[in-house]
């Protein structure tokens, strides 16, 4: 074996570690490095009462109620197997509205309900100019119909 | 075959026309993407105007992240074969990579406000890309260390390898973990991006690319002229 293909297979093998040293970091890190629960994370196991949390999902069409208070506001996130009742007083982002995505961060309550003190609004992949919003409601409609199969 | 451009001379013979055509044809379709992007194209139903941004966001991810590659892959090719020029190009690579990094967090941020209502979150993909811009700077710091301490280049090599574990680590970020940030939007089959708004995109990525690699060329000719000049200086010294 020459010199340099003892290199070329040091080098080689020093490339297969570190991508195996990360992929083992990594998938042990999968819960840890989450940045917000998903609903059916936390049904029956929910963090403390009380500690610093994110959750995360879509909120559920038609479930936005303004408050008596008129800065108050619930709704409930889905993921679509679970869902948790969240209440909020404060301004929400632009982008925040029904069907779409939202990461609230706040505490559970004893009863299992979210009280956010702060919401980010999640965008998702897809980009389109308005005059196709149309068609898109209507494929997401049949998107989740499929789902609810 | 590539021992043949591996010589400096020839490869300055090649590099000296090539940098200014790749930097010139780099700007105009830099600029014709910026100017189609900020005036031709319909805002997003969602985001409105700020979609704009991603004329400046995408590219600045992709060099970022295909700045490290090129540091990686001269790493490799100067550790396994020895040759100086590929040394040289991988040290080419780090000020602007970690400028184009610097670039897609700014211009990540500045979007963030409106559409997320946050300027920053620690999450995964914006964590990981953060780690790269740091990681970029600890490499430049190596390396001009290893060139004043008269070393072979061979650390800031071992470096630039094993910094290539945040490639895959940003790039599936979005996948293994619930992020704020949003999932893929392209890859090379298919885009979740319509047409309409897409369409200025490959003209700033391509731009942004080309002048990416004519800076990289311009570097390593300023690196091979100040390597001429010291030893043209120690052999008058010694004289």
């Amino acid at each position: 074996m020459k010199a340099k293909h003892q290199r070329l297979a040091l080098v080689g093998l020093g490339l297969v570690t570190i991508m195996g040293a990360s992929g083992l970091a990594l998938s042990a890190l999968q819960d840890e490095a989450a940045f917000f629960y998903a609903p059916a994370d936390v049904v029956g196991k929910a963090p403390p009462v009380g500690r610093a949390v994110r959750l995360g999902g879509m909120v559920e069409a038609g479930s936005i109620k303004k408050q008596g208070d008129g800065v108050s506001i619930a709704f409930t996130v889905t993921d679509g197997k679970a869902s948790v009742p969240v209440t909020f007083s404060g301004i929400t982002p632009d982008l925040f509205k029904e069907k779409s995505g939202v990461v609230a961060e706040g505490e559970f309550r004893a009863d299992g309900s979210f009280a956010a003190d702060n919401l980010l609004a999640k965008h998702d992949e897809r980009y389109m100019p308005p005059q196709m919003k149309g068609k898109m409601a209507a494929a997401e409609t049949l998107d989740t119909k499929t789902a609810q199969q | 075959m590539f021992h043949a451009y591996a010589n400096p001379a020839r490869f300055l013979k090649i590099a000296r026309p090539l940098t200014p055509m790749l930097i010139w044809t780099g700007i105009a379709l830099a600029a014709f993407g910026a100017w189609a992007g900020l005036t031709q194209t319909p805002p997003d139903y969602l985001q409105g105007e700020t979609v704009r941004i991603l004329y400046l966001h995408v590219p600045a991810a992709w060099l970022g992240m295909g700045g490290w590659s090129g540091i990686a892959i001269g790493s490799i090719a100067y550790l396994v074969w020895r040759h100086p020029l590929a040394a040289l190009s991988a040290r080419a690579c780090a000020v602007p990579g970690a400028l184009f990094a610097a670039v897609c967090l700014i211009t990540g941020s500045i979007w963030g406000r409106p559409t997320w209502g946050t300027w920053w979150q620690w999450d995964g993909r914006l964590t990981s890309m953060l780690l790269l811009f740091f990681v970029y700077l600890a490499y430049i710091a190596l390396s001009r260390a290893d060139g004043q301490r008269g070393g072979d280049g061979r650390i800031p090599a071992l470096f630039g390898l094993a910094g290539t574990v945040l490639l895959p680590i940003i790039r599936y970020s979005v996948v293994w973990w619930n992020t704020l940030h949003q999932g893929q939007s392209l890859t090379l089959t298919k885009s979740t991006i319509d047409n309409a708004i897409l369409w200025p995109l490959p003209f700033t990525l391509v731009g942004f690319t080309l002048l990416f690699a004519g800076i990289v060329l311009m570097r390593m000719r300023a690196m091979l002229a100040a390597g001429k000049v010291e030893a043209r200086m120690r052999r008058m010294a010694a004289a």
